[in-house]
């Protein structure tokens, strides 16, 4: 276990660097001033200037930069703005909005998600199957953000249920609406994985066994089938935090929610290049940690891993 | 007798070649691609990705009004007669405006699926075949881009160019994206490499690339196409979201991204909701239409999802 757990961190160093130091090379190495860049149409006095290139160490050798950086990153010093805000107390206000957003998110995108694959998974090729089927296409297809214009129109200006824009409304009311879409939008996956696992496993002949010894349908279901079909989905559950993060930064801007995303969006119509990369590097931190901690999670649930 | 064989074999490497790698195509491909035709549902994408991509090619073959010929006064005015999708915030007739923005938002997701496919296809059969130091280098790269949210660097990379094309968005899309494609091409080739008859044809001395060409691809490029095909989808999809944000195409471009994300700002859409409703649902219909045409093609090629 203890092993399993170092394995595991060793293996998200490489992927931190390795993003880290990505995003670094891109946006710093891109041809054009930097500094301008992260400007954007601003005017920057030459005091301005002079400070964004100590801060992200510009004059320093490019492999120096980085380290520079990452350490201060590490260190929780994600820069600061062109007003002299730190990026970091902009995080700290924003980061319980998203957090509550993406776990209320999950929750519901469990919900709906293991429900309806389940109900598929159970009955193939009937009803159920195909408008799982149905289900899953749609929203694969069709974008979050549509989703999301479309259900601000309908349930929002057209029957006034719900608020669609702000926080002011406090913690449940304000984000179910975005909470719903980024559930359903990412739902399909989860639906389609959790039916093809369990249609798999409850034909797999060590489930045949059960049943022929005459374990209950409910005990081989709960007890036997539903044990080993949950392997892959949380193993994806793992992988789709990020298109969780991801498709945030779209519904908190859409529903004017000041999270992470929102703040994200923001920064880049306000031309705020500092903030911009600091929250883009802070998102990637806190989805490689989340990551992480996800696999911890695993062995728990499958006792194989543990002695991998 | 058996040593005549062999040594033909061996000084004709032709003869050896044309034994072990007909070039002859089996049907089954063709077969599938028919039962798909005569799916409905796969006719009715089709016939939307045809009018889209004539739309995006000759867009005078549906409108005959200039785009930019606008009057201010009729600003977001509604449906009417001549003008079947209404007036833009400019006044512009709105139909026009997203015929013309056809083009872009095709452009950037064909071309982004296109590229990925290239890239997922070269790196993954190197990676699988040869193994070693370069199966190393490119998995590795692609277990960091697999392992952060995309869209989160695509941001803020984009937001670095100061002047966006349709290449910048492609780029950037096909950077962050190629990892999973090219992972899917590795793992098939890893898959046949070692079977019987890949090692036959290498001791008969056929060489690398035409095992990669004859018995490689033909069974990973089928799953390599449904994945290009639900690729371009994204590609389009991903256009939009980065024009809502401003990270995108920007004015005087056409494109539906950039139209919806225009009929997204200061609440335009609520009061005139034809702005978002047209260019929202034409792509929706053309995302939908990709993905429908991807899941059919993988049912009918009988592309086990992996």
């Amino acid at each position: 276990m203890t092993r399993y757990a170092l394995r595991r961190v060793g293996f998200m160093i490489p992927t931190l660097i390795g993003s880290t130091f990505l995003v670094y090379l891109l946006v710093f190495l891109i041809p054009g001033d930097p500094v301008l860049a992260l400007a954007g149409t601003k005017r920057v006095s030459p005091a301005t200037a002079e400070a964004i290139r100590n801060q992200y160490n510009l004059n320093d050798p490019f492999v120096v930069q980085y380290v520079k950086y990452l350490g201060n990153v590490l260190h929780g010093d994600f820069g600061t703005d062109f007003n002299g805000n730190s990026v970091i107390s902009t995080i700290g206000t924003a980061l319980p909005y998203t957090v509550a957003l993406a776990l209320t998110a999950f929750a519901l995108k469990l919900v709906i998600g293991l429900l309806l694959g389940a109900w598929a998974g159970l009955r193939p090729g009937r009803t159920a199957d195909h408008a799982n089927l149905a289900f899953t296409i749609l929203f694969l297809a069709v974008p979050g953000f549509l989703v999301a214009y479309l259900v601000q129109y309908v349930l929002g200006i057209r029957l006034h249920l719900l608020p669609i824009s702000g926080v002011r409304h406090g913690y449940p009311v304000a984000f179910v609406l975005p909470a719903l879409v980024l559930a359903l939008e990412t739902a399909s996956p989860l639906a389609r994985l959790t039916r093809n696992s369990l249609h798999e496993v409850l034909r797999s002949d060590y489930v045949q066994t059960a049943r022929a010894k005459g374990a209950s349908p409910s005990r081989v279901l709960w007890r036997h089938a539903l044990r080993n079909a949950f392997v892959p989905i949380v193993t994806y559950l793992g992988l789709s935090m990020a298109s969780l993060l991801g498709g945030s930064v779209l519904v908190e801007y859409i529903f004017n929610l000041p999270g992470l995303g929102g703040s994200l969006a923001q920064a880049i119509q306000s031309q705020e290049g500092p903030v911009v990369v600091g929250i883009s590097v802070f998102l990637l931190l806190f989805y490689l940690v989340s990551a992480l901690l996800i696999d911890l999670l695993y062995p728990v649930i499958d006792p194989r891993v543990r002695h991998a | 007798m058996l040593d005549q064989t062999q040594s033909a074999i061996a000084t004709d490497r032709t003869a050896a070649t044309r034994r072990v790698a007909p070039t002859k195509r089996g049907n089954p491909t063709l077969r599938a691609l028919r039962a798909a035709w005569r799916r409905p549902t796969f006719l009715v994408a089709a016939v939307i990705i045809i009018t889209t991509c004539l739309m995006a090619l000759v867009p005078a073959l549906f409108t005959s009004t200039d785009p930019q010929d606008c009057t201010l006064s009729n600003s977001r005015k509604g449906v009417s007669a001549g003008h079947p999708m209404g007036y833009d915030m400019q006044g512009c007739d709105y139909f026009s405006n997203v015929v013309h923005g056809a083009r872009t938002s095709m452009e950037v997701g064909v071309l982004t699926a296109l590229f990925i496919f290239i890239v997922a296809l070269i790196t993954g059969s190197l990676a699988g075949y040869f193994g070693g130091i370069v199966d190393s280098v490119v998995s590795r790269l692609a277990d960091v881009l697999l392992g952060m949210p995309v869209m989160v660097a695509s941001l803020v990379v984009l937001y670095q160019f100061r002047e966006r094309t349709i290449w910048t968005i492609v780029f950037v899309l096909v950077l962050f994206g190629w990892a999973g494609t090219m992972r899917y091409m590795r793992g098939s080739v890893l898959q046949v490499k070692n079977n019987e008859y890949v090692q036959a044809a290498r001791v008969l001395g056929v060489s690398s690339l035409t095992i990669l060409r004859r018995h490689v691809l033909p069974n990973a490029i089928m799953p390599l196409i449904v994945m290009t095909t639900l690729g371009v989808g994204a590609g389009m999809t991903a256009e939009a979201g980065f024009a809502i944000l401003g990270v995108g195409l920007k004015l005087p471009a056409y494109s539906w991204g950039l139209q919806i994300a225009q009929a997204s700002r200061d609440g335009n859409w609520q009061l005139a909701p034809h702005l978002m409703l047209f260019p929202a649902l034409m792509l929706g219909l053309c995302t939908l239409a990709f993905v429908v045409i991807g899941e059919t093609l993988r049912d009918v090629l009988d592309v086990r999802s992996r």
